[in-house]
């Protein structure tokens, strides 16, 4: 039998969830008050959870890298957060909600939790509502949804392009809260370096304030890790440029398993890279393929022009343009999901048809919208439609009103009007579906330590579905970790206080200082952010949209050389005991290059293609994605063995009672 | 006492500008009719006109306005003078290190953000304007009990005189160096009323939605309206009477 | 092309600070403002010293870490913008740049261009929110909301918290940050059950923490990179007048 026990409730599987809270123990308000809870982490998991425990009683302390809990990263979402209302009477329900996410999954991720995430969804637009989230709304006064990608009701709820940022700021309310009647006391510029474990159980946790450089040991009877996804491993992606992968990493070294690290979401509409000093990338949102036809020139001769900048895009005949995803899946057209996208986009620019300079971007051209629109209003207003600049001028009006804030910014980045001549965009990392491995309850394989949000891997499978990340992040934290986390500490009423004066926090620091001052002791010759790069680009050209078993070998033996390089050449200035950006860097990334590894070999292992994990070994003769239900329908727990080149794997088989395994096609 | 909160200063500040305003206004008015009198006299060709002397000599003989609101409005006045420094001292204190380059930020316009500067030289012209006619008069009347008009002998007869305002006024008003005094304070004046008057609607949180626009350019008439008005009485005396 | 830049460097709040000049030589007119900060940084650790500190996370300006004052304008000359957005196109060859972190009393410095803003947390936990648990909301169209309002509401709510408002006053007041939460909570009839409360509370930690007093001069608003209204203002300055005369 499997070491891994999910704990997932018997019953059938609209009932789990009911039945489980009514049997899942309780903690007493008068015990709860001694009971400590360390929370990683501030974003929408770790924000709504810290505030619903500390409102039970907990208390809780909460670390974080920012200076303020309110910029955590899940500000930066855009579109907007589901849930199963059916305000729309157009038969959504919690079933169909859990349908589509296990199938745009992939089916590679366990039923009872998508279920449970589908039903409490609904509470979660409540809550936000009641904290004072603006969320859109109709006319009269009732909240407003939109359809979001590839789904067949309007069940996304939003609030313009900000939808992360103002759920964050509910969560961060909630949190403030608290933080003033002292349930919750808040570290703000504080990075987690080690977990400590006593008797195989989680207690608390060494932290560094980079502000001062002071290193320090938290005891605690849980520790949450709400640290977010691991994007960074590839340097370039849309996370922020702080979002790091080392608490889950660390908590991985201390014995919690690894769960499909190469599961990644490539997002197809992102601004692509200008130059070496790229820092990060910037989403554009999908809501663009709506009305923006993607293409690239039907003749090499013509890529290259444009490339070298004798052609311009706008002077390339219909006849020799390919609308290659137009071609390829006349069904959906430019409105594959994201995944497909993505590896359409790779294909033609690695077949030499890419259009910047580094010949890596499409076109995106919303030239016949304009048109189309345009037309369209001229019959409204009776315009004869040969008068072309009047036609187009309506056009650019209807395309502006729709998408006029996400062409202002692209314009900003790039200098490009996009009304004038098609956006150029490439596919990016946008989120990881893997992480830690957690149980129905979210703890991970070590007693006491749970993680919830993206930092799990419980609910998206092999790909997400937008507007899901949002409502997993607080079903997590504001109604999920309220309850199984009583299951967990109601043995831990007569525990008393986690004294940090055990040998085990004395040890966790001097490990955690060592490391450190061995980064700091090395003073090579080349900076942090050099080896970054390096990583990011093996990662991305051998673990990233495409892999093969091949690349992936080489990518792992890249990496480890790149590893050994690192720990000889770094150049990390400054002190220890001080504001030190650098170091900060430097310590992720030294998790970063065991991480990528791991993904790489996660990669490598799993020999069949599922959502965002497209192995060129195993595809249909068209080129589309080969699933192998019947050998490879399990999630992939890497156990750390001591040595980031041999893990262990561990096998949690998938088992679908409730919904049949599909092929997805979108010819 | 309770410390008073910033907003409670801005409110203090607000209603003793606004009650200033209305202060000004009334002022105005009286003054406007010195300008009547004068073109009656000078242009028309009247026998006699009172209209300013009539008007002056209520404002300064009428017991409710000499014993409650006069000193209701030095009290106004001396609060939003004083007020006015708490405030600059407070806001010095909020960024004890300035910008090296200097702070270029925008949408800064003049009047506001050197309402000290203008409303200083209010007070020094407030302080030519008490000694050209407030100190004598409250020295005439409670003090020597006799009053002069222009350079001549001070007497009992004179202050008795109901008619004596309008040529002192006038006396005042024949020197070049004064006029262009007081027509160079009514023009900071202007700019201090300019931001002044809105911003007493801001302050106290009046200007909202579609209001905002028309108390900007109500303020801004006001401002423009106002000190004309005042130097136009000073002109018409300077030339005409 | 080729910069002059003027950076603050200051080792902490204790320590006196002073601006030092760096030269930096083929920058590109794509980069954004903090890659040109990002390859200065690289040339100061090559050429063995301490890169400049600077605060920095999404660079797509939402999340309000980057701050800086770039010639005198928080976020830099363009408007509407944070820092992380801003690009190089917006400076020409041999331009000379002045580089200063946020300044204010109620911001005191961590290090070079990185500032304490910790200050609006404090304002924020001091009523910043509705009192409503977890798990206790009635149904989310239990009470409908005027489409105005609720577009009005989130306008005030889209506020990132940079502190570019109290950087541009003149008084470091941080009047606009704190108008745009109370205006947000009082237009919706969820928040407006506290407004009273939360104007004084909110208001007394403003004071509290030292920043100025508001003169409606308006650089806040022109200097927001999300032009967030003075309207806010004017409405929190009425609540608090109502509150003052009738506290309940």
């Amino acid at each position: 039998m499997s070491i891994l026990q999910s704990n997932i409730p018997g019953g059938p599987l609209s009932d789990k969830w009911t039945q489980h809270k009514n049997s899942i123990r309780l903690v007493n308000p008068a015990n709860k008050r001694n009971i400590d809870i360390i929370v990683i982490g501030s974003g929408l998991a770790g924000a709504s959870a810290s505030a619903s425990l500390a409102e039970l009683g907990y208390n809780v302390k909460c670390f974080f890298f920012q200076d303020s809990p309110r910029r955590a990263h899940s500000i930066a979402a855009q579109g907007g957060i589901n849930a199963a209302k059916n305000y729309q009477n157009d038969g959504d329900s919690t079933y169909r909600l859990f349908y589509d996410t296990i199938k745009g999954g992939d089916y590679r991720s366990r039923e009872a939790n998508v279920y449970r995430l589908a039903e409490v969804s609904a509470n979660i637009i409540d809550q936000c509502v009641a904290q004072g989230v603006p969320f859109a709304r109709e006319y009269g006064g009732t909240l407003a949804n939109r359809s979001f990608g590839g789904v067949q009701v309007s069940r996304t709820f939003y609030a313009r392009g900000q939808t992360g940022q103002q759920l964050l700021l509910g969560a961060y309310s909630a949190l403030s809260r608290q933080v003033a009647v002292g349930k919750v006391k808040m570290y703000n510029r504080h990075e987690l370096l080690d977990i400590v474990k006593i008797d195989g159980k989680a207690r608390g946790v060494v932290v560094r304030n980079n502000a001062t450089g002071e290193i320090s040991s938290h005891g605690g009877h849980a520790v949450l890790l709400c640290n977010g996804g691991y994007g960074n491993v590839f340097y370039l992606s849309t996370n922020a440029m702080g979002s790091n992968a080392t608490a889950s990493w660390r908590a991985h070294k201390r014995g919690a398993f690894f769960a499909n690290p190469s599961f990644t979401q490539i997002h197809p509409t992102c601004i692509p890279v200008s130059g070496d000093y790229q820092s990060k990338l910037t989403l554009m949102s999908e809501s663009l393929r709506n009305d923006g036809r993607i293409w690239v020139p039907l003749h090499k001769e013509d890529a290259e022009a444009v490339r070298e900048g004798r052609l311009r895009p706008t002077d390339i005949p219909e006849d020799r343009r390919d609308y290659y995803l137009e071609r390829r899946y006349p069904a959906f057209g430019n409105l594959v999901p994201r995944d497909v996208a993505s590896r359409a986009a790779k294909e033609r620019c690695d077949a030499g048809f890419g259009v910047n300079k580094t010949g890596q971007a499409v076109f995106l051209d919303f030239a016949s919208a304009i048109e189309r629109y345009g037309e369209e209003q001229a019959n409204l207003k009776g315009i004869s439609p040969s008068d072309r600049e009047a036609v187009m001028q309506m056009g650019r009006e209807v395309v502006s009103a729709k998408y006029g804030n996400l062409f202002q910014m692209y314009e900003q980045i790039t200098a490009d009007n996009p009304y004038e001549t098609p956006m150029k965009i490439f596919p990016a990392v946008h989120y990881t579906m893997g992480g830690l491995w957690v149980d129905y309850n979210l703890m991970t394989t070590v007693p006491g330590l749970f993680a919830l949000g993206e930092a799990n891997f419980s609910d998206h499978g092999a790909n997400r579905l937008g507007a899901s990340a949002l409502m997993q992040g607080l079903a997590d934290g504001y109604f999920v970790i309220p309850y199984t986390i009583g299951e967990y500490l109601a043995d831990d009423i007569r525990t008393g206080a986690i004294s940090t004066d055990h040998d085990a926090f004395k040890a966790a620091e001097m490990e955690a200082k060592g490391h450190l001052s061995s980064l700091l002791s090395i003073q090579g010759k080349t900076t942090v952010d050099t080896f970054h790069r390096k990583l990011g680009k093996f990662i991305w050209d051998y673990c990233g949209m495409a892999r093969n078993e091949k690349g992936l070998n080489y990518a792992i033996s890249e990496v480890q050389a790149l590893r050994d390089e690192f720990y000889n050449d770094v150049r990390v200035p400054g002190k220890l005991d001080e504001l030190n950006p650098e170091l900060e860097k430097a310590s992720r990334v030294s998790d970063f290059l065991e991480l990528g590894e791991l993904m790489c070999n996660d990669a490598l292992n799993r020999k069949e293609s599922c959502g965002g994990h497209f192995r060129e070994e195993y595809q249909t003769e068209e080129g589309e994605a080969l699933r192998d239900d019947k050998d490879y329908a399990f999630v992939s727990a890497w156990e750390y063995s001591g040595d980031p080149k041999a893990p262990n794997h561990h096998k949690e088989e998938l088992t679908f009672d409730n919904v049949e395994l599909k092929t997805r096609s979108y010819k | 006492m309770a410390k008073l909160s910033s907003l409670s200063r801005k409110y203090i500040m607000a209603f003793s500008g606004l009650f200033l305003i209305l202060f000004l206004t009334q002022h105005m008015t009286i003054n406007l009719l010195s300008v009547v009198d004068s073109l009656r006299l000078n242009v028309f060709g009247a026998e006699e006109s009172n209209l300013f002397n009539q008007a002056a000599y209520f404002m300064g003989n009428n017991p409710v306005v000499q014993f409650a609101l006069q000193p209701v409005l030095i009290a106004g006045f001396m609060i939003h003078m004083v007020m006015a420094f708490v405030l600059q001292a407070k806001n010095a204190a909020a960024r004890p290190d300035g910008y090296q380059y200097g702070n270029k930020a925008r949408a800064y316009n003049w009047a506001s953000m050197n309402m000290l500067i203008t409303g200083g030289v209010v007070i020094g012209f407030l302080g030519l304007h008490f000694y050209d006619f407030w100190i004598p008069e409250i020295t005439a009347k409670y003090v020597t009990g006799k009053a002069h008009i222009g350079d001549g002998p001070a007497t009992e007869a004179i202050l008795a005189d109901v008619n004596r305002f309008y040529p002192e006024l006038v006396h005042r008003m024949k020197y070049p160096w004064r006029v262009a005094i007081y027509c160079g304070s009514f023009v900071l004046l202007g700019l201090h009323l300019n931001h002044g008057f809105q911003s007493s609607f801001q302050t106290t949180g009046v200007s909202q939605g579609k209001y905002v626009e028309g108390i900007k350019k109500a303020s801004t008439a006001f401002a423009v309206i106002v000190p004309l008005m005042f130097i136009v009485v000073a002109l018409v005396h300077f030339f005409i009477s | 092309m080729k910069l002059t830049l003027h950076v603050w460097r200051q080792k902490d709040a204790q320590t006196q600070g002073k601006m030092v000049d760096y030269t930096l030589d083929n920058v590109s007119e794509d980069m954004s403002f903090l890659e040109m900060m990002d390859v200065l940084n690289q040339q100061i650790i090559e050429g063995g010293d301490e890169p400049i500190a600077f605060d920095h996370d999404c660079r797509e300006g939402i999340c309000g870490m980057c701050s800086m004052v770039i010639n005198g304008q928080p976020h830099g000359p363009q408007q509407g913008t944070t820092t992380c957005q801003l690009h190089m196109r917006s400076f020409k060859d041999g331009d000379s740049i002045y580089i200063e972190p946020f300044r204010a009393k109620g911001f005191p410095v961590v290090r070079d261009l990185m500032v304490d803003r910790s200050a609006f947390d404090r304002i924020i936990q001091s009523g910043g929110f509705v009192s409503v648990g977890t798990g206790a909301a009635p149904d989310g169209n239990a009470i409908p909301i005027r489409k105005e309002e609720a577009d009005e509401a989130f306008n005030a709510a889209t506020c990132i918290g940079c502190g570019a408002c109290v950087a541009s006053c003149k008084n470091a007041s941080a009047m606009l940050f704190v108008s745009a939460k109370i205006a947000q909570l009082d237009r919706l009839p969820q928040g407006k059950v506290e407004s009273k409360e939360r104007v004084r509370s909110m208001v007394a930690q403003m004071d509290e923490e030292g920043f100025g007093n508001c003169t409606n001069t308006g650089a806040c608003s022109a200097e927001c990179p999300k032009g967030i209204s003075l309207e806010n203002i004017a409405r929190m300055n009425r609540l608090y007048l109502q509150s003052s005369v009738s506290p309940t």
